[in-house]
């Protein structure tokens, strides 16, 4: 189990964060995403792996419309 | 075109001559007053009371409106006011987005003050010809149309009978008979409405700006409220403007260097992160539809659903290739993210201009989404012909399409029938009908002719006249304080529902769009942490229309800096650089504090003056119970699991054996209880009793307790 901004969120082995993105259909573009509060680059999404237990932030910087 | 016959049938009800101005810091220090009933214009200076606790544009509308109307005066009565003005900061054309003007009168819909923001030159060219702000009042006889030339200083009042009404026709005509030639085409703006809004309530005005590469008039929207009816119940046909010699520096801002450096970090941004971020270059709003419809957002069917299988065919790559690319499309001069898109040469297949090939403007976001995914169409075809339509005939997209989308929920239930519709088939998904009830609407027949009252109006006569259940329609129709919700789906986020409930002039979204922050980030998880956005963002965001701004610059293009920061969704760089060019304007020396502070008094200022028309309290803050759940069987079923889940860890019911209808009461019940949590919270946070009214303390603290406005509260505390 992770923490996905601040919800509860099945883990599972090897998962990355674009993997994450891609299981809640997160498309949004403008993405800030932190791992354990340490930010992580758009570039690396596909090459950084989700530990058990890690506190996950996908913040969504929409305040608009 | 015959532009001399036209102008031959003109005749002369008025000429005044005016000192030109000088702008000082931001401000012309001087409005101007036109009354079309006897024909008289004035002047009148600016206090130090306006600047200090109004700042400009909606701050000035408001508080000339206030002073203009009594609490019995009705939208059509002719004391009622159009104030259109700019602001202190509006003009200047280093930092993109400087052009808007802010629009207030009282509302056909809603029967108390609307504010309404624009684009197209009219604002800025209004100060260069030497007034912060213009009152519209009286009503005119025959239609006139109001010439303002800002390099002469002279101001007409002419009959006009022979121009067209439609927008696109009358802006074209306008700009030809009063530019003094080609060139001088770019210094003209036309202020119009069209035919529809000589009968429906949803009237809106177009403000226009001339595009030197197309050579054709473009047109931008004040669209909420119906500001268009009331201009065309004045009879004024057209308000128009010339002013040759737009630059940059005719503010005469204290510090124009902070200006000029505020606006090339935001240039540099632009450029380098637009086409990863949100492509307004390119599509323009119109880059979320997809996005919305993605994360269950996108109001389909009357906003039963935020998604829909057919919504691929009106997403943003398919408007990318119909639009116009590669044009610097800026709304006024120096906008480098130039999300005014349009469609060039679209051939219209219905309506009196069938067969002619048209400049879109648009579509925006709220287009695609109301005239189309919420009414069930998903041909961009149709999309755009109700966008063109609406357009030139003045009625607001936004509330067109909500509107369209219950009345076709109604017909699929049997309230209304085609007996009532004169044949018009209302289902989802049937573009034509929706056509024909917008042409009827400008032709002010048929069906169309009574849509055009609006969801609020449609309820009580579907009640009252064809038997439709009352309670049901009010669940279903998407209105609050008499106006049509905008496109977003907040049944999930109870912050957006207050976004959209817990506003001055009713549900549209540009106090607040707290969905993501809220159902998805989940970074407001208290009531408090809601009621903090609540009073945060509609504050931040009333500061743009009191200086005359377009929000879109601000969060719509996000600054390196912005993933180190720890309040994100603020965008703390973007809100540095408009304290930098407010005080580069105005040689002030606020802070983002004292910003807030400077919203908060004309926010307030605006919920008193609601109270004032007998609105403003907490029973017109309820919200419509489709924007807050399931109302029907359908919409339960179709997310269940959801709701089911909902109802096991938050509201502590079992789900299991229980019909739908009792899942349905026990959620309902539960999220009406939120609701007013948070209404509660709100209140709380922004100064106000439990009934919603400011209190005297809270005035006082902010600096908003003139006379006027501690008479109307005393009687309600
Ligand atoms: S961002 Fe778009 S709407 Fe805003 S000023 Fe620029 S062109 Fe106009």
């Amino acid at each position: 189990m992770i923490k996905l901004n601040n919800r509860d969120f099945e883990w599972e082995e090897g998962l990355t964060v674009q993997g994450l993105l891609d299981k809640k259909n997160y498309t949004y573009p403008k993405l800030i995403i932190k791992i354990n509060h340490v930010l992580v680059l758009s570039e690396e999404y596909a090459s950084t792996v989700i530990r058990d237990g890690d506190d996950v932030k996908v913040i969504h910087l929409l305040a608009g419309g | 075109m015959n532009i001399e016959k036209l102008k031959s049938a003109h005749k002369l009800l008025c000429e005044y001559k005016y000192e030109l101005g000088k702008i000082e810091k931001g401000y012309t220090n001087r409005t101007l007053y036109i009354n079309v009933g006897d024909n008289t214009i004035s002047e009148k200076p600016v206090t130090q009371l306006m600047k200090d606790k109004f700042i400009g544009g909606k701050g000035f509308g408001l508080y000339y409106l206030w002073h203009a109307v009594t609490p019995k005066t009705k939208w059509n009565d002719p004391e009622n006011e159009i104030v259109i003005g700019s602001g202190p900061i509006g003009g200047i054309t280093q930092y993109p987005g400087a052009g808007k003007s802010l629009v207030c009168s009282i509302s056909p819909l809603t029967g108390m003050p609307i504010d309404s923001n624009v684009g197209g030159y009219f604002g800025p060219l209004l100060k260069f010809s030497g007034f912060d702000a213009l009152e519209l009042q009286g009503k005119a006889d025959k239609d006139v149309i109001i010439f303002i030339d800002g390099n002469k200083g002279t101001i007409t009042i002419e009959e006009a009978p022979e121009e067209a009404i439609d927008s696109h026709v009358l802006g074209e005509q306008l700009t030809e008979m009063y530019a003094e030639n080609e060139e001088d085409k770019r210094n003209i703006s036309v202020v119009s409405a069209g035919s529809a809004a000589n009968h429906a309530y949803m009237g809106l005005l177009n403000f226009t700006f001339y595009d030197v590469r197309r050579k054709q008039i473009r047109l931008k929207q004040a669209g909420r409220g119906g500001i268009g009816t009331v201009f065309r119940d004045k009879h004024i046909k057209a308000l128009v403007i010339r002013f040759a010699g737009v630059k940059g520096n005719l503010n005469n801002a204290d510090d124009q260097g902070k200006i000029n450096r505020t606006g090339i970090k935001l240039h540099k941004e632009i450029h380098d992160f637009d086409a990863q971020q949100c492509r307004m270059r390119q599509v323009g709003t119109a880059n979320i539809i997809e996005v919305m419809d993605q994360y269950d957002l996108l109001p389909t069917h009357n906003y039963k659903f935020g998604a829909h299988p057919d919504t691929h065919k009106i997403s943003s790559k398919v408007f990318t290739g119909m639009i116009t690319q590669n044009t610097p499309d800026g709304c006024w001069y120096g906008c480098s993210l130039s999300c005014a898109k349009a469609v060039d040469h679209f051939e219209l297949r219905t309506g009196p201009y069938k067969g002619q090939k048209v400049i879109v403007d648009g579509p925006e976001y709220e287009n695609a989404a109301g005239l189309g995914s919420n009414c069930g169409i998903f041909d961009p075809h149709d999309v755009l012909e109700l966008n063109f339509y609406c357009d030139t005939y003045a009625i607001d997209t936004i509330s067109y399409g909500t509107m369209t989308a219950f009345v076709m929920e109604c017909y699929e239930n049997g309230i209304i029938n085609k007996e009532i519709t004169g044949g018009l088939e209302l289902n989802f998904g049937n573009a034509d009908a929706s056509l024909e009830m917008l042409h009827q609407m400008a032709r002010g027949e048929g069906f169309g002719k009574l849509a055009g009252l609006g969801v609020r109006n449609l309820k009580r006569i579907f009640a009252e006249q064809y038997g439709g259940d009352p309670v049901f329609l009010n669940d279903i129709g998407m209105e609050q304080k008499g106006l049509e919700f905008s496109e977003y789906m907040p049944k999930e986020s109870l912050a957006q529902q207050g976004g959209y409930g817990l506003t001055n002039k009713g549900p549209q979204h540009d106090e607040a769009w707290l969905i993501f922050m809220d159902m998805v980030n989940n970074q407001i998880p208290t009531f408090e942490d809601k009621a903090e956005a609540l009073h945060y963002f509609p504050m931040f965001r009333t500061w743009f229309g009191l200086n005359g701004l377009c929000k879109l610059p601000w969060n719509d293009i996000i600054p390196a800096s912005n993933k180190h920061s720890n309040e994100p969704a603020k965008i703390p760089e973007h809100v540095q650089n408009y304290v930098d060019i407010f005080n580069g304007v105005t040689g002030k020396n606020i802070d983002k504090e004292q910003l807030i502070v400077q919203s908060e008094r004309v926010y307030n200022f605006q919920r008193i003056f609601n109270i004032r028309m007998g609105y403003g309290k907490r029973i017109h803050d309820a919200i419509p119970y489709r924007a807050m759940g399931p109302v029907t069987v359908e919409e339960y079923l179709s997310r269940a699991d959801r709701y089911d889940g909902q109802l096991k860890e938050l509201v502590g019911f079992n789900p299991e054996g229980k019909t739908t209808e009792e899942k349905m009461a026990a959620l309902r019940s539960y999220r009406e209880d939120q609701y007013q949590k948070l209404t509660d919270a709100v209140y709380k946070r922004r100064g106000w009793t439990m009934d919603g009214v400011p209190t005297i303390e809270h005035l006082q603290a902010i600096g908003m307790d003139l006379p006027e406005v501690i008479e109307v509260v005393k009687n309600h505390l």
